[in-house]
C-alpha cells in the first residue's frame, strides 16, 4: 500500500509511486500542511511555541502559517515552558484546541508539572467532567554535537504516566493523520517528531484523514524475526532488512506509531509468527520504551519466545557532543542486524 | 465607588458565615475519620471568597488550591455534592476522584482545582486567553496563597496576563504561611502587591479580613478588566486560624505562635462585619439568627446527603483516566 511504505530516499520513492502520479511530501511539509488545514478547519485550534512565528518556523514545520492565519492563532510565547504550558491547559480546558510545539523535548521538562499533574490528571480528578484537548509537539534532535540537552529522547517517560497518550509517527503519511486524530482527541497528546525523518519523502494525500491514535502498523512482512522499530528507527531497520535479505534472513518489522497505548496485540501476532523479538528504540535502555516492550512480550507471550529479546537502544549514558562519541551513542542499522542474527542464533 | 447595596451587603455575610459554619461542621465531624481525605480548613480567610465572588456569575471562571472549600461554596456551588466528596462518595462533586483538594462544578465555573502551590494560577491564565480569544465577556480569577509567590508560574503567569491584557484577576491570599514556613524566611518582603510593578500592572494591598474592602478592590479590577486594560493583582492580607492541613489549631505544636493566632482571631471577618451590619442597621440580631439556622439546615442536609451516599463501585478505578465522551469532533 502506498500510504504504509517507507522510502528510504527520494530516488526510491520516484521510481514507484512518483511514476504513478501519486504526490510525494517531506515529514516536515506533512506537519506543516496538516496544521495549515487544521487551522483553517476549526477555530478553536491554536498554535503556541517559542519561535513558532519566526523566519525558521521550527524547523519549517510552521513556516508562514502566522502569515496566513495572524499571530494570534500562531503565537511566539515567551520562555516560560511551565506556565505557558498550564495556560495552553487553561485554554484547552475551556474549549480551545492548542498545538504547543517545543523545538526540543529536552525543554518538555520545564514543564512536566503541568504536563504531568494537570494534563494528565485533569479528567480522572475531576471525575470526567473536564478533560484537557492539548496536543504538545516535541521534537527529538540528534548529531552535530547538540549534547545532553538538546537530543533528549524522553517519550518513555510519558509512557509511564496514566492519563496521557503519545505518539511518534515515522512516516509522512503517520505524522499527517496522526496529528489529525491527536488534535481531534479529547485527551492530552504527546506527538514526538525525529528531527532526522524531517527530510524523509513518502506519499500524502492532500485531504484530511485520519491514523488512528493506538494502532500499529507492520511495515514490512517476514518471517524469522520481529523488529519492532520506533520513530526513525524504523528507517534503519528498513535498511537493516534490506541487508539481512542477502543472507537469507527475512525480518518482519513493526512499526507501533504510537506508544501509548500500545498496540500490544500487532506486536504479539506478529511474534507467535517468528517467536523472536528485537526492539529497536531511540531512547535509554533503562526503564525506557524497550524494556517495556519487552515486559508486556515476556507476560502476554513468553511460550512463544524462541530467543530472549533484544533491545537496541540508547547506552545509558547522557549525550555526548564530540563526533566520535556520538558514532559510539547512537545505534542504527548494524545494531539491529547484530541483535536480528543473535535472536536467530540464540539456543 | 457606587454604594453597596444592603442586599449585596447581607449577602456576603451569608456567604462567610456559610463557609464557616460548613468548615465547623468539618472540624465536629473529622475526627471520627470518615473523611478520609486531607482538609485544608479556610477558617479566618472567608472575606477573600466572599467578597471577590460575589462580583462574579457563574459564567466567571475561578481556578484555587488545595484550601478551596471556600471558593466553592462563595462561587455557588452545591455543599452535597463538597460534603460527599469529602466522603468519598460517588455522589460526590468529582465522584470520589478528587477528594477535598480537586472540587469542580462546571456548572458554576470551577473546572478543577489544583493542589500544586501556583499551577492553578497559570490555568486561570489560560482560561482568560480562552476568553479573549473567543470574544467572551466573561473573566478569570486565580484565588492563591503566598506560597504561589514563591513559584515560577505565578511569575510567569502575571508576565504573560500583562502582555497580552487577559481578563483575569489575581488574588493573592497573603496568610503569611506556607505549610509552617513563614513568608520572611522565603521572600525579600511580604508586600505581595509590590511584585505587580515588575509585571506593568496595578498591584492592591488590602485587608483580608474586610469584606467589604475586597469586594471594592475586586470590583476595581473587573472594570479595568471591562475597559480591556487587563489584569490587577490583589493581595489580601490574611490568617488561617487552623493547621495547614487539618482540623486542629498548630500552634500547640510549635507551628505558629500562639500569641499571633489570638491577635487574627480578634479580627475575626465574621464578627467585625457583623458589628458594621448591626451599627448601620442592615440587619439585627434575630436576622442573623434566622441566617445560621438557614444555612444550618443546609449544611445538616448536606452531611445527610454524604453520608446515605454510596461509595464508588471498585470497577469505576479505571473510568475516566481518558475521557470516554465523544462531544469533540472538529468542527
Amino acid at each position: 500500500m502506498p500510504w504504509t511504505r517507507v522510502y528510504i530516499n527520494k530516488d526510491d520513492f520516484e521510481n514507484t509511486l512518483a511514476r504513478d502520479g501519486l504526490r510525494g511530501i517531506t515529514y516536515r511539509e506533512a506537519l506543516r500542511e496538516t496544521q495549515s488545514a487544521l487551522l483553517k478547519k476549526d477555530k478553536r485550534i491554536f498554535i503556541l511555541g517559542e519561535g513558532v512565528n519566526d523566519s525558521g518556523g521550527i524547523f519549517g514545520t510552521t513556516a508562514g502559517l502566522a502569515k496566513e492565519f495572524g499571530k494570534d492563532r500562531v503565537m511566539d510565547i515567551p520562555v516560560a515552558e511551565n506556565a505557558l504550558t498550564g495556560i495552553a491547559i487553561g485554554a484547552a480546558i475551556c474549549g480551545m484546541r492548542p498545538i504547543f510545539v517545543h523545538m526540543r523535548m529536552d525543554f518538555l521538562l520545564m514543564a512536566m508539572d503541568q504536563i504531568i499533574n494537570h494534563a494528565a490528571k485533569w479528567n480522572y480528578m475531576t471525575g470526567g467532567r473536564v478533560n484537557v484537548p492539548i496536543v504538545i509537539r516535541s521534537i527529538i534532535g540528534r548529531g552535530w554535537g547538540s549534547a545532553a540537552q538538546h537530543s533528549q529522547a524522553l517519550h518513555s517517560l510519558f509512557v509511564h504516566i496514566p492519563g496521557l497518550k503519545v505518539v511518534m509517527p515515522s512516516t509522512p503519511y503517520d505524522a499527517k493523520g496522526l496529528l489529525i486524530s491527536a488534535v481531534e482527541d479529547a485527551n492530552p497528546v504527546i506527538f514526538i517528531e525525529h528531527r532526522w525523518v524531517y527530510d524523509y519523502i513518502g506519499y500524502v494525500p492532500p485531504d484530511v484523514y485520519k491514523v488512528p491514535v493506538g494502532k500499529g502498523i507492520v511495515r514490512r512482512q517476514g518471517k524469522d524475526v520481529t523488529v519492532v522499530a520506533v520513530s526513525q528507527m524504523v528507517y534503519e531497520a528498513i535498511k537493516a532488512a534490506d541487508s539481512l535479505q542477502s543472507e537469507n534472513i527475512d525480518i518482519e518489522i513493526v512499526d507501533p506509531r504510537t506508544i501509548k497505548p500500545l498496540d500490544e496485540e500487532l506486536i504479539l501476532d506478529s511474534l507467535r509468527k517468528t517467536g523472536r523479538l528485537v526492539i529497536a528504540d531511540v531512547g535509554c535502555k533503562t526503564g525506557g520504551l524497550g524494556s517495556h516492550i519487552a515486559a508486556v512480550v515476556y507476560e502476554k507471550a513468553f511460550s512463544c519466545l524462541k530467543a530472549p529479546v533484544e533491545i537496541v537502544c540508547l547506552p545509558d549514558t547522557p549525550t555526548p557532543a564530540s563526533p566520535v562519541l556520538e558514532e559510539a551513542y547512537y545505534p542504527g542499522k548494524e545494531e539491529i542486524m547484530a541483535s536480528v542474527k543473535r535472536a536467530i542464533h540464540a539456543k | 465607588m457606587n454604594k453597596i447595596q444592603a442586599a449585596v451587603k447581607k449577602q456576603l455575610f451569608y456567604t462567610m458565615l456559610k463557609i464557616r459554619r460548613f468548615e465547623e461542621k468539618v472540624t465536629e465531624l473529622y475526627p471520627s475519620q470518615d473523611m478520609k481525605t486531607p482538609v485544608h480548613l479556610y477558617i479566618g480567610q472567608e472575606a477573600i471568597a466572599a467578597g471577590v465572588c460575589a462580583l462574579l456569575c457563574k459564567e466567571d471562571i475561578i481556578f484555587s488550591t488545595h484550601r478551596n472549600h471556600g471558593h466553592y461554596i462563595a462561587k455557588g456551588a452545591s455543599i452535597r455534592f463538597l460534603m460527599a466528596e469529602l466522603y468519598g462518595k460517588s455522589s460526590g462533586c468529582s465522584s470520589g476522584k478528587g477528594g477535598s483538594m480537586h472540587l469542580v462544578s462546571p456548572e458554576v465555573g470551577i473546572l478543577g482545582t489544583s493542589a500544586i502551590v501556583g499551577s492553578g494560577i497559570a490555568l486561570a491564565t489560560g482560561a482568560a486567553l480562552a476568553i479573549k480569544m473567543n470574544g467572551q465577556k466573561k473573566i478569570a480569577v486565580a484565588f492563591f496563597g503566598d506560597g504561589a509567590v514563591d513559584e515560577g508560574t505565578f511569575h510567569e503567569s502575571m508576565n504573560f496576563a500583562s502582555l497580552k491584557k487577559l481578563p483575569v484577576v489575581f488574588v493573592c491570599e497573603n496568610n503569611f504561611y506556607a505549610t509552617n514556613s513563614h513568608i520572611a524566611v522565603r521572600q525579600p518582603h511580604d508586600d505581595i502587591a509590590r511584585r505587580a510593578q515588575g509585571y506593568d500592572i496595578p498591584g492592591i494591598q488590602v485587608d483580608g479580613n474586610d469584606v467589604l474592602g475586597i469586594y471594592k478592590s475586586a470590583k476595581k479590577a473587573i472594570e479595568r478588566i471591562r475597559a480591556g486594560k487587563g489584569p490587577t493583582l490583589i493581595e489580601c492580607r490574611t490568617y488561617r486560624w487552623k493547621g495547614h492541613v487539618g482540623p486542629e489549631c498548630d500552634y500547640e505544636k510549635g507551628c505558629r505562635p500562639e500569641k499571633e493566632l489570638y491577635d487574627w482571631m480578634k479580627r475575626c471577618p465574621l464578627e467585625s462585619y457583623k458589628k458594621y451590619l448591626f451599627k448601620n442597621k442592615i440587619i439585627n440580631q434575630s436576622g442573623i439568627e434566622e441566617m445560621v439556622k438557614a444555612v444550618d439546615c443546609e449544611i445538616e442536609d448536606a452531611v445527610r446527603f454524604a453520608q446515605k451516599s454510596p461509595f464508588p463501585a471498585k470497577e469505576e478505578l479505571y473510568d475516566d483516566v481518558y475521557y470516554a465522551g465523544s462531544k469533540d469532533a472538529l468542527d
